[in-house]
């Protein structure tokens, strides 16, 4: 059903016996999960199956109760600078951008560099504007996130972080607020990270980028994994009652 | 009614000095112990947390003259001793006024995002980064105008220190009625001084929240 989560060398992330909950409500249920270097995951399933729980749980923004995370094969610290140390090796691509309104562009991007990893400000800025000539939006720099389109700014977003040279980016919904028309141009981006061989961690519905991008697809319902395979087994042929449930309700639109 | 100023010139100068200086002392100390106990109150540990509630309960419920009767006549007996009573003032000020500046700050802090925190955690910022580099500069826009108020409240509070033996504004009448000098009149004149006093800080503020206005 799921991988044993036990450690490889290749495992970038692994999960073991990952339990949380919300009150009375439990939203993780013995997650077992490993992420290999370089391997696109893609997760999907129900509203409130407990994915940006997991996504969130990989930086720990959100605490687990029990079970264990380890990121390159270091455990996720408690609390304090090594967590905010370890935090700036894993990228977090967030449904509302979560830029910082009061910085512009380019300083949104050389923020990090410069405060977490002490980075000559020159260099940073440097690198941010290559990064954001990548991601397309090198021609806003000076403006601040309210003057930018929806995809502009999860473009920067992306480019943020980027910036911390990241061992691995999650993206919770990276375009679930975004137009249709500005979908694509996120995608891309991302398709390209993926060919780049950048770990990725994908909570999504566009099941385009799981095709194109993704090795594996990962299947949640009520806190669980209940199913995992590479995007052409999944889609077309998921062994699960539930997941052929939900993919009958999502393909249906 | 010149007369009564310009015969106690003195007396008048020497009063409004020591209420600014109560006033700029209490009032820098109090925003900076104000601000570490709001990070207290957002901060991810829990013993702090609860520092930081107890201390504004405690403090924004008791009557400020009950904080100076404290600290004059009580922390003696606990052997605690301030230099003078001046020190005494400055310091029952701090501790009255922190508190409401911690409230302040608080609530301007919850006027920001949560995502923006949370976008500053995933850099690998801090909690104090967090805090200094991308809330704080986010919530400043909220707290001017409540701080604002706060910190003429402030002055005007000074004038208990008068009570507990501090020649400051407050303390005039008192030494008027004394030489016999007209009580209406040097009320007037005590008025005038502090919204002398008080002007500087409303254009202070419009000052800071032109600049924080943007995008
Ligand atoms: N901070 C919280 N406090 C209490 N309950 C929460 C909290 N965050 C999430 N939950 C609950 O936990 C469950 C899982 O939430 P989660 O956000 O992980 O789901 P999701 O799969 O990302 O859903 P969606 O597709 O709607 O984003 C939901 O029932 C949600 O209501
Ligand atoms: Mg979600």
């Amino acid at each position: 059903m799921s991988d044993s989560g036990t450690l490889t060398k290749t495992d970038l992330v692994a999960l073991t016996g990952v339990n949380k909950h919300f009150g009375e409500l439990h939203v993780l249920k013995d997650i077992n999960l490993s992420i290999a270097k370089g391997e696109v995951v893609v997760v999907i399933g129900p509203s409130g199956s407990g994915k940006s729980t997991l996504c969130r749980a990989i930086n720990r923004l959100e605490p687990i109760d029990e079970g264990t995370i380890t990121l390159d094969g270091q455990p996720l610290p408690s609390e304090g600078k090594a967590l905010a140390k370890l935090r700036a090796d894993v990228g977090m691509v967030f449904q509302s951008f979560n830029l910082f309104a009061h910085k512009t562009i380019l300083q949104n991007v050389t923020l990090g560099p410069c405060k977490v990893r002490k980075t000559d400000p020159k260099v940073a800025e440097q690198r941010a504007m290559e990064l954001l000539e990548r991601v397309g939006v090198a021609n806003q720099a000076a403006k601040f996130p309210a003057q930018l389109s929806g995809g502009q700014q999860q473009r920067v977003a992306i480019a943020r972080a980027l910036a911390m040279d990241p061992k691995v980016i999650l993206f919770d919904e990276p375009t679930s607020a975004l137009d249709p028309e500005m979908i694509q141009e996120v995608l891309e981006v991302m398709i390209d990270l993926a060919k780049q061989g950048m770990t990725m961690v994908v909570v999504t519905h566009e099941m385009g980028f799981a095709r194109t991008a993704a090795n594996r697809v990962v299947f949640m319902a009520d806190g669980e994994i209940v199913e995992q395979a590479s995007p052409e087994e999944f889609f077309t042929n998921p062994t699960s009652r539930r997941a052929q449930d939900f993919l009958g309700k999502i393909l249906k639109h | 009614m010149l007369s009564v100023l310009t015969d106690n010139w003195e007396l008048f100068v020497d009063g409004f000095w020591t209420t600014l200086r109560l006033f700029l002392i209490a009032g820098v100390l109090s925003l900076a112990l104000g601000t570490v106990l709001a990070a207290f109150r957002v901060s991810p540990v829990p013993a702090l947390r609860a520092i930081g509630t107890g201390y504004v309960n405690t403090l924004r419920n008791t009557p400020l003259t009950l904080v100076f009767a404290f600290l004059v006549f009580g922390a003696p007996k606990m052997e605690i001793s301030l230099p003078t009573f001046f020190w005494s003032a400055v310091v029952a000020l701090t501790v009255y006024t922190s508190a409401f500046v911690c409230e302040i700050v608080r609530s301007g802090v919850n006027t920001v995002p949560p995502g923006q925190a949370e976008a500053a955690r995933s850099v690998g910022m801090t909690f104090m980064q967090v805090l200094g580099i991308v809330v704080l500069p986010q919530a400043f826009r909220a707290i001017v105008p409540p701080l604002t108020s706060v910190m003429i409240a402030l002055l005007k509070n000074t004038t208990i220190a008068a009570g507990f033996s501090v020649a400051e504004a407050g303390a005039i009448p008192a030494v008027m009625a004394e030489r016999g000098e007209n009580q209406v009149a040097t009320l007037v004149w005590i008025t005038v001084g502090f919204l002398i006093l008080i002007i500087p800080l409303v254009f202070l503020q419009r000052w800071a929240e032109r600049r924080t206005a943007v995008a």
